[in-house]
């Protein structure tokens, strides 16, 4: 499908750019654009309310405090600095870098493996693609909840493996540590990975099978080898999806959350030792008994969003093709 | 169509490579040469004879334990070391999840949501677009950077304004919390779609347009009669995009819909909810339940949906 979209704009450009641009009277043009404001108004109340409005709204919260019996006002700094204050805060950053890391090690590369491989075999071609994927369209709750039953420590299944190959038996999610690879995280990672990776095999597949098959030919008479190969030719002919599929993923794995919220029924593991930044800001504004507060949260939604920001300004800027 | 004339050719190609694997369709990263030297026919049997058994051991694996332990007694259940088959086999799990966890209101609430979304985002998020690509208001294009600007904005971070939003609504000063609208009017403000939708629109060259101007069409029966019915494949990606999206959705409607009796819970969230107090055998039939729709879906929809992810996402 994507090349007859593709294919449909390209044709289509011409026309459109030379569109009917004729200077109209007034009353024409103002009927003109009455109409296209109504088609658009909808979208655009709707954005209004529920996105744009809340971006600044985020911003303004995160600088004031609640007054006893109703309303707010200014704040300073105060709540930034309560939560840098807060263990907690550095703790979940932590956290999130670490399972940012280990989803990177296991969740970037193992679906461009995997897409190789796919890509290679002759067979069975449609069956494999549809289980890799199928994960993808569980109910992230049912696939989760699936893994905490085989986490489970009393009658998990991945004990049951563990002992039958004579491994020391584990907690699991519920292995206390904090080391920068816990067994723990490492335990969130896996059921991410594993109900996540399919639309990134998928999308690598179909880059894949893009690259012109006289590029391998061109490097099998060069004499290289099968690894020389996918250095040379498969990874720089699909670096543009591997550099923004790697970005997107980042910034995706930076916000955790449902793995570990399920995984550890909310409570972020054995010593908040799972604990993300945006399970962070679920409890200051949800789970704290009694006095939720919507400030210090917005607070560190602002800094996780000057955070991704950075990040995706700095990686664009590093990655981007040069000459 | 045009887009399901690809996907027969496509499948007539595979057919075709799959008939005789000595020649396939494209050359790709091992020649087919060296597959059909003897070494490189056992090596590639080997190869494919692993990958299926382990993926379909890894992959598989887990969602036959999902519909097996499902029918399986609280005590075989948790019983170590597991059984690899239920030995008895008790299907009346399925009908104690349904009624002990309300799954039957669940499933109607998740489709009533997925599908009013769906309405909502159509209607909206296709007449902007509409209105965006060929009617070109004033002050369209920043309407359009602002809209393509929140893709910048990571969904999570805007939780908590989104909810104090939603529970007073500026000017209205509607509390849409516990309403189903607290989940369908945030997703029409969904960027990706109408970026989708106005790429496609742009791609209709604006002679159809025009001519059904001067055969004096109105712009409303203009988008029903010529743009709609030639967006056909973009619809199908939108529309399952959208039903997807809300039917995996955890955060928000945990927010919005939580803790009301009967439940205005999704299956998504309530089956997480019901993890305390449950028998796990009866949680397992729940999360069995929820993933049935679902995983039908995707065996009706897959060569749709496996084609909108790679057209949504990046152009293949």
């Amino acid at each position: 499908m994507a090349n007859v979209l593709t294919g449909v704009a390209r044709r289509a450009a011409t026309p459109l750019a030379a569109g009917p641009r004729r200077p109209a009277s007034l009353l024409p043009r103002v009927r003109r654009n009455g109409a296209a404001w109504g088609f658009l108004i909808g979208a655009v109340l709707c954005f209004s309310f529920f996105s744009w409005y809340p971006i600044v709204r985020e911003v303004i919260m995160s600088f004031q405090k609640p007054v006893y019996g109703g309303g707010n006002t200014w704040a300073g700094w105060g709540n930034y600095v309560r939560i840098f204050r807060d263990p907690t805060f550095w703790q979940a950053w932590r956290n999130t870098l670490e399972f940012t890391v280990l989803a990177l090690v296991i969740g970037f590369a193992v679906p461009f493996v995997v897409a190789i491989v796919l890509n290679e075999l002759r067979h069975a071609r449609g069956y494999l693609r549809i289980i890799v994927y199928l994960p993808v369209m569980l109910p992230p709750a049912s696939a989760l909840l699936l893994f905490v039953y085989f986490y489970n420590p009393q009658y998990g299944l991945f004990d049951d493996i563990l002992h039958f190959l004579h491994l020391p038996a584990s907690q699991w999610v519920f292995q206390p540590g904090t080391g920068f690879i816990s067994t723990a995280m490492l335990s969130v990672v896996i059921a991410s990975t594993w109900m996540n990776m399919g639309s990134a095999t998928l999308i690598y597949l179909a880059a894949l099978q893009n690259i012109p098959g006289e590029l391998y030919e061109a490097a099998e008479l060069e004499g290289a080898g099968i690894f020389r190969r996918i250095r040379h030719v498969t990874i720089p002919q699909t670096r543009l999806i591997l550099v923004l599929l790697l970005m997107l993923q980042v910034v995706a794995t930076m916000q955790m959350f449902i793995e570990s919220f399920v995984l550890t029924n909310g409570g972020g593991g054995v010593g908040n030792n799972t604990l993300s930044v945006v399970m962070l800001i679920y409890q200051y504004a949800f789970a704290m008994s009694g006095a939720s507060n919507y400030n210090s949260a917005s607070a560190l939604g602002v800094v996780l969003l000057l955070v991704l920001a950075v990040f995706s300004g700095g990686f664009l800027w590093a990655t981007r093709e040069r000459g | 169509m045009a887009a399901f004339a690809a996907f027969t050719n496509r499948a007539r190609q595979s057919r075709h490579r799959r008939a005789s694997p000595a020649s396939p369709a494209t050359r790709t990263l091992i020649s087919s040469v060296a597959l059909n030297r003897r070494r490189g026919r056992i090596t590639y049997r080997v190869v494919l004879t692993l990958v299926i058994v382990v993926f379909t051991l890894v992959f598989i694996g887990p969602m036959y334990f999902l519909f097996t332990d499902a029918v399986k007694p609280t005590q075989e259940v948790i019983a170590t070391p597991p059984t690899l088959y239920p030995h008895s086999v008790n299907l009346g799990n399925f009908g104690q999840a349904w009624n002990r966890l309300d799954v039957g209101k669940m499933l109607w609430n998740t489709l009533y949501y997925a599908f009013g979304a769906l309405a909502f985002q159509l209607v909206f998020d296709v007449a902007a677009a509409y209105s965006l690509s060929k009617l070109r208001p004033v002050l369209g294009n920043i309407v359009l950077f602002l809209m393509l600007a929140t893709l910048m904005i990571p969904v999570t971070v805007l939780v908590v304004p989104q909810y104090v939003t939603v529970a007073n609504l500026p000017i209205a000063g509607w509390n849409l919390i516990g309403t189903p609208e607290a989940i369908w009017l945030p997703s029409v403000a969904n960027a990706f779609n109408i970026f989708l939708l106005k790429r496609f629109f742009d791609s209709i060259p604006s002679d159809y347009v025009d001519a059904a101007a001067v055969d004096g069409a109105s712009r409303l029966m203009t988008l029903w009669r010529i743009i709609l019915p030639m967006s056909r494949p973009i619809l199908g990606v939108v529309s399952i995009f959208s039903l997807v999206a809300v039917w995996k959705d955890f955060l928000w409607p945990l927010l919005v819909e939580y803790g009301y009796t009967p439940t205005r819970e999704t299956l998504n969230v309530g089956v997480w909810q019901a993890q305390v107090g449950v028998p796990e055998n009866l949680l397992i039939a729940a999360s069995a339940i929820a993933a049935v729709p679902t995983i039908v879906f995707f065996l009706i929809f897959q060569r749709n949906i496996m084609a909108g992810l790679t057209a949504g996402g990046i152009r293949g």
